[in-house]
């Protein structure tokens, strides 16, 4: 009855809260509405990144390269050839897993730290490639004013394309996430060898993993342009793979939403601090550290720490 | 069901299984000992493909299994618990034995049904059956240790295997929680026709339980046989039992 009610009541907030974010772009200036979608590819983005690292408890030192990836097939696809747009916007994320595919191949035949310095390194080379390849990707210019189907060309309809796919997204991650095969993504983390000597395939679950969350890495891409209309090398560069960790950490590795306050804070920083100052990374820097030190787990996490204190001691007795 | 013929692992220049030979019988259960360091664990180790063997055979009805990895060695329907708790411990007690039950069926891969809808009934019957059930919902970190190592063997379950290999189940138990644990190992092995396969320091357990015993010191068998030849062995009653 008691768990009945606080579903009822979770059902109730984030019916709530999406009833506010579909009618906020009819009154709220373009500028929120464009910040609101921003923040919204970026938590899709930062999410993607969680299911490997935060579930998956894989080293994926360079996401951003599957971001990139996604985003360039999208934008090459509507300007480089006659195909309608909506084929190049599932191209998007089909060609970042394919790439999440062949790079994790690789990856996984290593562990840990071996495994996040070879993604940097194989994906750096797909950055190089991007960058200097004026011909075919514009290099350091990137490819501007991608055409948008007339459907979503105005800022409030990508918009709300963005926050349906967005909807979509979440709800096939969850479902994953609470699937067999997110559980034993789970276990391999917990326990990789334990889960070997139970008849489980752990290299081949580790690339599943990889080749999912750069399919949706590949959507949040894809939004991007849908978001922005342009494309540029430094989606695939090593800072950005940086940031989306650091989204990640911020709001909490094992938590399902903590990736979203993590970008959320993320990108409201760099956009009202950044207007003042180019040096607003130092305010997330002063607050990684804080997190950090009082809050481990991230602030997702502290708080679901404080609703289940037994899983958090079980998780550092387990340490 | 399991024949190990010469079988020899080095770690640089220590040997440690130099020569190792064991005969497991379905439906037995068979006891290796010997002091520490003598090879037992890394034997284990080579039987479920932990570890790669130098040289030697290891067959598994009929078939060699040497090369193989882990997950195949497994699914060939041999489980393995350990020494030192290794169990999932950020997951409940439920989701640990689940997902090698999921495995055994091979459903781990299913993308969008939740989990927590299938092998409930499997999952469970163990649970029941190691007398878990009440703690399913608690975080396996959490447990005590004695629960923490019965959960080891119910995990090694999931997997319905034919030969289960302990290794010392009952280190760092209490002589009770000791007693209770091989009473639990000799009916599990009964009730689902197991052979079991187990390591232990403790003479009194393995006289009482295991039908055959292989002896093992530095590397190598020097023995195996029933309880009575063991006992009656001039060599492994010097060596091993005191000289009684």
């Amino acid at each position: 009855m008691f768990k009945e009610m606080v579903h009822s009541k979770w059902l109730g907030i984030v019916a709530g809260m999406l009833v506010v974010l579909l009618v906020l772009p009819l009154f709220a200036p373009r500028f929120y509405v464009y910040i609101l979608a921003l923040i919204y590819v970026t938590a899709l983005l930062a999410m993607s990144l969680n299911m490997v690292v935060g579930y998956g408890g894989m080293f994926q030192f360079h996401h951003a390269v599957f971001y990139g990836v996604g985003a360039y097939a999208v934008a090459l696809m509507i300007t480089k050839t006659s195909m309608p747009a909506w084929i190049g916007f599932m191209a998007g994320p089909v060609a970042a897993a394919v790439t999440g595919l062949i790079i994790g191949w690789f990856c996984v035949r290593l562990t840990k730290l071996y495994f996040g310095m070879l993604q940097i390194s194989l994906g750096s080379l797909i950055w190089a490639i991007v960058f200097r390849w004026y011909g075919f990707t514009g290099g350091d210019d990137g490819i501007h004013g991608v055409p948008m189907p007339s459907l979503i060309s105005s800022l409030n309809s990508s918009y709300y394309f963005i926050l349906i796919i967005l909807i979509v997204c979440l709800v096939l991650m969850y479902m994953i996430i609470k699937s067999p095969f997110g559980s034993t993504l789970q276990a391999i983390r917990d326990n990789s060898q334990r889960c070997e000597a139970v008849g489980i395939n752990v290299r081949r679950y580790q690339l599943g993993g990889i080749v999912v969350a750069t399919f949706f890495a590949g959507v949040a891409g894809v939004l991007f342009v849908a978001l922005e209309r342009s494309v540029f090398a430094e989606m695939l560069f090593w800072v950005m793979s940086l940031e989306i960790f650091i989204m990640c950490l911020l709001g909490g590795w094992f938590t399902f939403a903590g990736p979203i306050l993590g970008a959320a804070v993320t990108v409201a920083l760099r956009t009202f601090v950044g207007r003042y100052t180019e040096y607003w990374t130092l305010i997330l820097g002063v607050m990684l550290i804080l997190v950090i030190f009082f809050l481990p787990e991230g602030v997702m996490g502290f708080f679901q720490g404080l609703f289940k204190p037994k899983v958090k001691e079980a998780a550092e007795r387990g340490k | 069901m399991l024949q190990v013929e010469g079988l020899m692992k080095s770690f640089d220049d220590f040997m440690a299984v130099n020569g190792a030979n064991l005969i497991v019988k379905k439906g037995e259960i068979v006891a290796v000992i010997g002091p520490n360091g003598a090879g037992k664990t890394t034997l284990f180790n080579l039987i479920t493909g932990a570890l790669k063997r130098d040289r030697g055979r290891i067959v598994f009805k009929g078939e060699e299994i040497s090369e193989l990895p882990p997950y195949d060695i497994c699914r060939k329907g041999i489980s393995r618990s350990y020494q030192i708790v290794n169990i999932f411990p950020r997951l409940t007690v439920f989701e640990n034995v689940q997902v090698g039950v999921l495995s055994y069926q091979r459903r781990s891969s299913n993308l969008f049904r939740p989990a927590q809808s299938l092998a409930v009934k499997e999952t469970r019957s163990i649970l029941d059956s190691m007398g878990l059930s009440g703690k399913e919902k608690s975080i396996a970190g959490s447990l005590s240790h004695g629960d923490q190592k019965i959960l080891e063997i119910a995990i090694a379950l999931g997997n319905e295997p034919e030969l289960l290999i302990l290794d010392e189940p009952t280190a760092g138990m209490s002589p009770e929680e000791t007693q209770a644990t091989m009473e639990l190992v000799n009916r599990l092995g009964k009730q689902r026709g197991l052979t079991i396969l187990f390591c232990e320091h403790d003479m009194d357990i393995v006289f009482s339980v295991a039908q055959s015993i292989m002896v093992m010191g530095h590397g190598q068998t020097i023995l195996q046989g029933t309880p009575g030849e063991i006992r009656s062995n001039k060599e492994v009653q010097e060596a091993y039992l005191g000289g009684e």
